[in-house]
């Protein structure tokens, strides 16, 4: 097999961990907005939460991108 | 004063040219690459990924900034037992015309120091990048520590002065929700530890943004040896309840805790190792990020995609600062977590056979 089927699934599979992340980063967003929108006063609590969990769901989609990244260096 | 309250208002606009500034100026790296490679007469393409590699991984050499005064040769320690202790210079593996060379019997394989004569590699102590990042991180902590201790003995009593005022909220913000509320009675005991982890990741994350710094917190090997203090300090502080959760798992029928066994070794094991990989990757992923928008500029050849990614450097930039800060929070807010799960004492005693 060729070395660019390699950098393809690559490719591939840096754009499923971004669509991951999006969706992750996306439903806590949507949460936070929520619970701002029912309780005003929270809203600092809310966005310290949001922030720190976002980071951590960054992180998971950040190991699907090092390891394609590993990959599309092979020669 | 009022020249002074104009001053501090502008303040976060000369951040953000600051910022730009410097992606500008780190952008101008990809030089020295270029034009030694010229002089080689080798028609040579911009490589990218080599260039982003170099500059996230560690090295004997510590290029500044382009030009022979720029570029540090750090020194070379190496042990073998062939040749015994070795200290010299790294700028003897490289001759005039910036190819490898081997000198004295050690010659650079990819990036270790190998004999030329067996081949193997030997134990290499040597002060390379990462090592000097983390002797001046080591520095700066304890100069800005020392100087908040001696702040809060001098004005004890009074308002904070100075870098006190600074770092005393971080401090307290840390003792007061992250420490107290997971390890609750006897958390003077790991106060320091979780301080001193706190900040020394905080300061490393901060310095490896800097232009010209290497990447401390990005080294897998600093993330695990700060994962392993940790595993040391859950497992020797574990008490009895925390070890015969593991091993004679309560509320499971007998046959089962045999089952569950392995999967709670495995556990043990897991926590320092998500600990390591997710600092590690947070801070490296966010540099190589920040590498490839730069090297987007050198692989068009273009003044026009320059100024476009200098501004997407500048916001992906800010978007590291906020993951450094956070990324120390985390590590420390689940050392915590994993201690205070260690020696938590049992109140629900009523649901155990």
């Amino acid at each position: 097999m060729d070395i660019s089927y390699a950098i393809m699934g690559a490719g591939i599979g840096a754009g499923l961990a971004a669509i991951g992340a999006g969706i992750g980063i996306g439903k806590i967003g949507g949460s936070a907005m929520e619970g701002i929108a029912r309780q005003p006063e929270a809203s600092g609590k809310i966005q310290g939460a949001m922030l720190i969990i976002a980071a951590l769901i960054e992180v998971a989609a950040l190991f699907a991108l090092v390891i394609c990244l590993l990959i599309s260096f092979l020669k | 004063m009022s020249v002074f309250s104009t001053f501090l208002r502008r303040i976060p606009v000369l951040c953000a040219l600051f910022i730009f500034i410097f992606s500008v100026a780190r952008g101008q790296h990809g030089e020295p690459a270029q034009a030694i490679e010229e002089e080689a007469e080798v028609e040579a393409k911009f490589d990218a990924s080599e260039v982003i590699l170099h500059h996230v991984m560690d090295d004997h050499v510590w290029h500044l900034f382009d030009g022979h005064s720029g570029t540090i040769f750090l020194p070379v320690i190496v042990y073998s037992p062939e040749k015994g202790l070795d200290v010299f210079s790294s700028h003897h593996f490289y001759n005039d015309h910036h190819q490898q060379v081997e000198y004295n019997g050690y010659k650079l394989d990819g990036h270790h120091i190998a004999l030329t004569s067996t081949g193997e590699h030997v134990l290499d102590l040597s002060i390379t990048k990462n090592v000097a990042m983390l002797l001046i991180n080591a520095v700066l902590l304890v100069v800005i520590v020392l100087s908040v201790a001696n702040g809060y003995r001098k004005n004890s009593g009074k308002a904070p002065k100075g870098i006190q005022s600074f770092f005393e909220p971080v401090i307290l913000f840390i003792r007061d929700e992250v420490v107290k509320p997971n390890i609750g009675r006897q958390y003077e005991k790991f106060l320091p530890y979780l301080l001193t982890l706190f900040f020394f990741i905080l300061f490393g994350n901060l310095l490896g943004l800097l232009p010209g710094a290497g990447n401390l917190t990005g080294n897998i090997a600093v993330t695990l040896v700060l994962a392993v203090l940790t595993f040391i300090i859950t497992n020797i502080n574990g008490n009895k309840g925390y070890w015969s959760h593991i091993f004679w798992t309560p509320g499971l029928p007998w046959w089962m805790r045999f089952v569950i066994l392995p999967v709670e070794i495995i556990g043990i094991f897991t926590k320092p190792i998500s600990l390591t990989v997710r600092l590690f990757v947070a801070i490296t992923a966010g540099h190589i990020v920040i590498l490839a928008l730069i090297a987007l500029t050198f692989i068009f050849g273009s003044i026009w995609v320059g100024v476009g990614s200098s501004i997407l450097v500048l916001f992906i930039s800010l978007i590291e600062l906020l993951v450094a800060g956070i990324q120390a929070y985390v590590f420390t807010l689940f050392t915590a977590l994993y201690i205070g799960m260690a020696i938590a004492d049992h109140e629900h005693h009523d649901d155990h056979h």
